[in-house]
């Protein structure tokens, strides 16, 4: 039993809030990111950025930064826009989203910089 | 010119074979493998399945002048060798849509595979394939929700969900079934399972397992801010007794119910179906009772074929078997039923075994759930053969985890997300799956015991019920 390690969750501590995809893993660095914009650019979804308080993020609706970047396929455009709005709510969680308008479901949805836990 | 009456027995193929026939769009055409008996000519015997699973009986009736059988004769108008197997061949039939109740699965397979099955002439038979016209397709209600709807609901994007049946099958009290629920959902997955045959056992009634699993449910959602559900087995004696148990599902909040729609019946099913489709609820469903139907090359229904019935019927989840875990599916014929679950058009491939062009129009799609002696070794290539639309069910491979359930669970996520983001990068997951799991298993202590754990499992036996595409 000794090695057994004990699951560390709890309703009282914060971190131990997730948020869907990715959140799982250790937080994405800047290559890591970019490399999911160009994935997201190479299905040919529409590119979305919201935020969130972290302690609003269960909801279906976030704050969308600006409006989707219907048809943007610059990654540098888009990762600029990322930093925008990361800049503009710190505390946030920013999530990016690939529409895919086919579907008319996200094809793609991940937080790529986390706010703090609350 | 009327015909006149003349008593007495005639050759099927005097009636029935139709090689000049050219189908219509509007006609459900099936696909049957016919191994006659020996000695009997093969348009006769396709002749005596087409008019024995549409208007014909054994010997001409005077009634018969009544109507215009012309026009309500299923016609068999081909006959193709099956690659590798000279016992048997596959004859074509072609249904008017007039012969069948708009929006009846019930009623299609009643008389497509009714009572020929058992006919004489033959020694087995197969209905390998069907293909509603969309003429058809557009009057049944199918898929209560969808798989777009679904990922709305449980707010899932761009990735597979994971799922954990919960075992032991059977003997669990409800407090300590729910308490397996809650450490699996605070873990990480989106849903844990009612085994199939849960449903309401002196040892677990019904009602106080969906209390305490919907408990479970609340508090892995609060704890990790994440959706949840469990599948809800309403399968149950009656339809009625089914309705009851769904109804108080809904009332109690759950977001997803469980049927089994062979056991149950396609007409219990349709039933559930449509009720979940107007109360919001999604739906799963497993299929107990396949095997005895699909798994013999020469006699049964392919299971394409019940994929089909069942996306008429109505589903939002269908057990579609795994390809790489403990249980039966050729790669190829899987890939191709897990098009039929999910596309909204099918086109003819012979090497996935799909014989017509299905089109779907508007109507949802399924997703399909792979589950069965799979663990997280298996993970890359599940990704890689299943994609985002997918339910990946780790049942042994959740609960079996050294730790328990939660770190199981938490194994199974950080593994399943770990592939996508690789995916997502452009990487071979079924190439570099190892290297995958081994870098995401240095931040999850979890993983990388599971990974140890499992490190020597393999199901390898060849499957039964190969594709004909060869010959031998």
């Amino acid at each position: 039993m000794s090695d057994m390690q004990d699951y560390n969750s709890s309703l009282g501590d914060a971190n131990s809030r997730k948020f869907e995809t990715f959140s799982y893993l250790p937080a994405m660095n800047a290559d890591q990111i970019r490399a999911q914009i160009e994935y997201i650019v190479s299905k040919g979804w529409n590119p979305s950025i919201e935020h969130t308080e972290p302690q609003n993020a269960g909801g279906s609706y976030w704050y969308m930064w600006k409006l989707p970047m219907f048809g943007e396929t610059d990654v540098d455009a888009i990762l600029n826009e990322c930093e925008a709005c990361k800049k503009a709510h710190p505390g946030n969680h920013v999530r990016l989203l690939g529409l895919d308008n086919f579907a008319q479901c996200a094809g793609a949805s991940m937080v790529i910089f986390r706010g703090e836990a609350v | 010119m009327a015909k006149k009456y003349d008593a007495g027995v005639k050759e099927y193929r005097e009636t029935y074979w139709m090689p000049e026939y050219t189908p219509l769009e509007s006609d459900i055409l099936a696909c049957f493998k016919i191994t006659p008996q020996p000695g009997v000519p093969r348009e006769e015997v396709a002749a005596a399945v087409a008019a024995e699973s549409s208007t014909g009986t054994w010997t001409t009736v005077w009634t018969d002048l009544l109507t215009d059988l012309d026009h309500y004769k299923g016609r068999a108008y081909a006959i193709e060798d099956v690659p590798g197997d000279d016992t048997c061949f596959y004859a074509f039939v072609a249904y008017p849509i007039d012969l069948f109740e708009e929006g009846s699965v019930v009623n299609v397979l009643t008389s497509l595979v009714g009572n020929v099955f058992g006919f004489k002439a033959l020694r087995a038979l197969r209905l390998e394939d069907i293909r509603f016209p969309l003429a058809y397709v557009m009057t049944c209600n199918g898929p209560p929700q969808g798989i777009q709807v679904e990922r709305d609901i449980m707010n899932k994007y761009g990735r597979p969900m994971l799922g954990c049946t919960i075992k032991p099958k059977l003997g669990l009290s409800a407090k300590n079934y729910g308490r397996a629920c809650y450490e699996g959902l605070r873990g990480g997955l989106d849903f844990t399972k009612d085994d199939e045959n849960v449903n309401s056992q002196p040892f677990m009634r019904w009602k106080h397992r969906f209390d305490f699993v919907m408990e479970a449910i609340l508090k892995a959602e609060a704890e990790t801010g994440e959706r949840k559900g469990h599948y809800l087995n309403v399968t149950a004696p009656t339809s009625d007794e089914m309705m009851k148990r769904a109804e108080y599902a809904k009332e109690i909040g759950a977001p997803i119910i469980m049927h089994d729609f062979l056991t149950g019946g396609f007409s219990a099913n349709t039933q559930l179906a449509q009720w979940c489709q107007d109360n919001g609820m999604l739906l799963h469903i497993h299929r107990a009772m396949h095997a005895v139907l699909d798994r013999n090359p020469h006699h049964g229904i392919h299971f394409r074929v019940l994929t089909k019935c069942l996306r008429l019927s109505g589903g939002d989840h269908l057990h579609s078997g795994t390809v790489v875990g403990k249980l039966e599916g050729d790669r190829d014929a899987t890939l191709g039923w897990i098009d039929i679950m999910r596309d909204s058009f099918v086109p003819e491939d012979r090497s996935r075994g799909i014989f017509f062009d299905q089109d779907w129009g508007s109507m949802p799609g399924v997703i399909p759930v792979a589950s069965g002696g799979i663990h997280v070794w298996h993970m890359p290539a599940l990704v890689s053969i299943f994609g985002d639309d997918s339910v990946l069910q780790f049942g042994g491979g959740t609960l079996g985890h050294p730790w328990g359930n939660a770190a199981g669970a938490a194994a199974n996520r950080v593994a399943v997300e770990a592939c996508v983001e690789a995916r997502n990068m452009g990487r071979e997951l079924e190439k570099e799956g190892k290297d995958i799991l081994t870098t995401a298993a240095k931040s999850s202590p979890e993983l990388a015991a599971a990974m140890e754990t499992w490190k020597e499992i393999k199901f390898e036996f060849d499957t039964v019920d190969k594709l004909d595409v060869s010959h031998k």
